[in-house]
């Protein structure tokens, strides 16, 4: 008698806990679609904008005579703060806009967060999606769907100094093996130089040496990842990427605590004899100390030769699930993220296209992106398409592991095996 | 004769009570009345926050279920569980304390000696000293970190240079790097500490003084066995101001140690907690431990008061 009295009690009360659960966002997808209004849009605020600005405006001038009733207001948001105003957007669908540009490493949490449109169809439908990068593609994809497409990408390559190569008489490294030998060589030469400056908490400038040694990750398809960070290749390569946090090439004091914008700043500022850099460095680096004495060549990979794959980052063009104008919204992100738009938008901020045509018209004209476009080319990687992957960065699972190699703290063995942990957890947590 | 004695005094009593109870009574409800608007604003702007925690923390919150793409999902103490079983979570939590309290003993020292300093000097050191102290309170956190890391840099820092140390890097070992964070958090706390014991100081009889004197007692007996207990209440204040705001420090450490240090050496809680649950919108993790520090911080504060209370100080 007692028994059920205390099961109907505690009943009663989860139905009050359940009654006063926390609040949440009707988000679902909007019936209406419009064909006339007006459309909102969020694009990245970027350092010297103006050019930019520029190839949009006159993008969505074309867009507006080829619609007639539709307008758009364009919106530049700033890229430190835009996870707050994406969340809100996704909060309250009411102040949302009807496209966004969303760094691709998002998309997996942000389709996750129920914010963002399913346009499979309509890319497959868009003629010029063929000439789509395969990785790109991947970028936009989750569990075989899409969710935008593909606005531009950014790889990593070899930064290294003319000057300093000359003058000591050096080749530049063939392989991954030769790469280290040389910043060594760099540095005992000139020790007020860091030979290949290198940074603990710069994961996309570590991951190449991972995946050039055969490790991944993690393996596994849509919703069942399992970290591969502890496989013996992986550990091979993270043995690499942290035996140069030495003396006699990036003392670990020093370099332990980099980021990817430090290693570019020192070797802007001429403190390095050679640097991991991506083509959004380029302005940076021309801004410094070694303009002209510099040159870029893809990351050598680990047999003579080869290309060591890079980390393929970038921006995507995606509809809002809450837009009152699918149809519009659609075809304006088609416009915006259009073969015309990113050949302009290269011309004018150096953005590589994400179309493999596009693409190598803009190596042709400026030969400067080419150690890039190889690079793209030999074939690039792209973090787990999971929403854990945003819970594994932002808890910074990868610049752990590397720092406790680099300062001592642990052995490659134990720290890899931890930070695999640390995945597998994040993995299984988002189901 | 003993009838009419207890008439007497029953008629005598009669009369007297009811008043007493009618004005306890009303005294009662009319405190309350005058506090009923503070305690309104409180109960808006602390509790209900406060509730919302509470609750968020039982559930699976992640941004998937703020916006919607998810339903929200019950799990009990499972975040409770998830913070607890965490090795990382216990030493984050022994060296906040420990960085905590280092930091409030130091902000105490200087600040006290600071004050008893300002009251010993003449006026233009004591404005000089009160400008500057004031300088370092309203820096901004972020600003005064920056700074401060500036001043340390292994390459452009002009500490190094004076010491002859070289390119040594502070931010490297756990403890320079804490060392260095204290130093900041000292430097931007202790003004609040010497201005309040000051302006204590001030307040203390200057007869008091002038007998201890007199008597021959020194600077530091003056202040242990005469300024320090008549300025009790504020010390206590002051104490459990800094325990608050040493334990949640956060812009310092996040800022001087670049989220954390070298493989999260120089973690403090609440850096702990962002890095672990809202910089990933696990908003249900992150309010079981803001749960778990504000129960922490509660247990201090009591505990410290009740010490107080038994040596027979009323508040």
């Amino acid at each position: 008698m007692k028994l059920p009295t205390r099961l109907a009690a505690l009943a009663a009360a989860a139905l009050v806990v359940a009654a006063c659960a926390p609040q949440t966002s009707d988000n679902s997808s909007s019936d209406t679609d419009d064909k006339t209004g007006t459309l909102r849009v969020w694009l990245f605020q970027e350092v010297g904008n103006k050019p930019k600005e520029q190839v949009v405006d006159s993008a969505v001038a074309a867009f507006e005579k080829a619609h007639k009733g539709a307008k758009v207001d364009v919106e530049y948001i700033p890229v430190d703060t835009r996870a707050q105003r994406v969340k809100a957007a996704f909060n309250d669908p009411k102040s949302a806009p009807d496209v966004m540009e969303y760094g691709n490493t998002d998309t997996a949490g942000y389709v996750q967060d129920g914010g963002l449109l399913d346009v499979t169809e309509d890319f497959g439908d868009w003629s010029e999606a063929k000439a789509t990068d395969p990785t790109a593609k991947q970028s936009v994809t989750v569990d075989g769907k899409l969710y935008g497409a593909p606005f531009y990408v950014g790889v990593r390559a070899l930064y290294y100094r003319t000057d300093v190569f000359e003058e000591l008489g050096l080749h530049v490294p063939k392989t991954m093996a030769e790469l280290a030998t040389t910043a060594r060589k760099i540095r005992a030469a000139k020790p007020e130089l860091y030979g290949l400056v290198v940074g603990g908490a710069y994961t996309y400038g570590a991951m190449p040496f991972v995946w050039a040694n055969g490790g991944e990750l993690a393996t596994g398809k849509s919703g069942s990842y399992a970290s591969g960070i502890d496989s013996a290749a992986a550990r091979k390569g993270i043995t690499a990427y942290t035996s140069l946090f030495s003396d006699d090439n990036c003392p670990a004091a020093k370099c332990a605590g980099m980021g990817g914008n430090d290693t570019i700043t020192a070797f802007a500022a001429g403190k390095a004899g050679m640097a991991i850099g991506g083509d959004f460095s380029h302005t940076a680096v021309e801004a410094g100390k070694v303009k002209g004495e510099y040159a870029v060549v893809p990351l050598p990979g680990v047999t003579s030769g080869s290309i060591a794959p890079a980390f393929a980052g970038g921006n995507n063009i995606g509809v809002l699930k809450s837009t009152s104008h699918r149809t519009l919204a659609v075809q304006l992100m088609e416009a915006l993220a259009s073969k015309k738009t990113q050949a302009s938008l290269f011309d004018a901020m150096g953005f590589l296209p994400t179309f493999t045509d596009v693409r190598d018209q803009a190596a042709a004209k400026e030969p400067f992106v080419k150690p890039f476009v190889q690079t793209l080319t030999a074939g690039t990687k792209f973090v787990p398409a999971s929403p854990a992957w945003s819970q594994i960065d932002s808890s910074l699972v990868l610049p752990t592991m590397f720092q406790e190699v680099v300062s001592g703290k642990k052995d490659v063995a134990a720290a890899s095996a931890e930070a695999a942990k640390k995945m597998d957890a994040a993995f299984g947590s988002v189901g | 004769m003993t009838v009419t004695d207890t008439a007497v005094v029953e008629k005598r009593t009669p009369p007297s009570t009811p008043p007493v109870r009618r004005r306890r009574s009303r005294a009662g409800r009319t405190p309350w009345l005058y506090l009923a608007p503070a305690l309104v604003v409180l109960a808006a702007l602390l509790a209900y926050p406060v509730y919302q925690l509470g609750l968020i923390s039982l559930f699976r919150y992640t941004q998937a279920q703020v916006s919607g793409g998810e339903p929200t999902a019950f799990r009990g103490f499972g975040n409770y569980a998830d913070v607890f079983s965490d090795d990382q979570f216990w030493q984050v939590l022994a060296s906040t304390v420990v960085f905590a309290a280092a930091c409030v003993v130091s902000t105490l020292a200087v600040g006290c000696a600071l004050a008893v300093l300002l009251t010993r000097v003449r006026a233009v050191p004591r404005l000089a000293l009160m400008l500057a102290a004031m300088g370092a309170w309203a820096t901004p956190a972020v600003t005064g970190s920056t700074v401060w890391l500036f001043l340390f840099d292994p390459d452009f820092g002009p500490v190094n240079r004076l010491l002859g140390l070289g390119d040594h890097s502070w931010t490297y070992g756990r403890l320079s790097a804490f060392f260095l964070v204290l130093l900041e958090v000292v430097w931007c706390s202790f003004p609040f500490v010497m201005v309040t014991v000051y302006a204590g100081i001030r307040s203390v009889p200057s007869e008091v003084l002038e007998a201890a004197a007199l008597d021959g007692a020194s600077q530091w007996r003056i202040w242990r066995s005469v300024l320090a207990p008549m300025l009790r209440p504020i010390l206590v204040v002051v104490t459990i101001q800094s325990v608050i705001w040493d334990f949640k420090v956060f812009t310092q450490i996040y800022v001087m140690t670049n989220g954390g240090g070298i493989a999260g050496q120089n973690l403090v809680l609440n850096v702990y907690a962002y890095q672990q649950a809202f910089a990933s919108s696990q908003y249900g993790l992150g309010s079981a431990i803001g749960v778990v520090m504000l129960l922490i911080l509660l247990a201090v504060t009591l505990v410290y008061l009740r010490l107080l209370r038994r040596q027979g100080e009323e508040l």
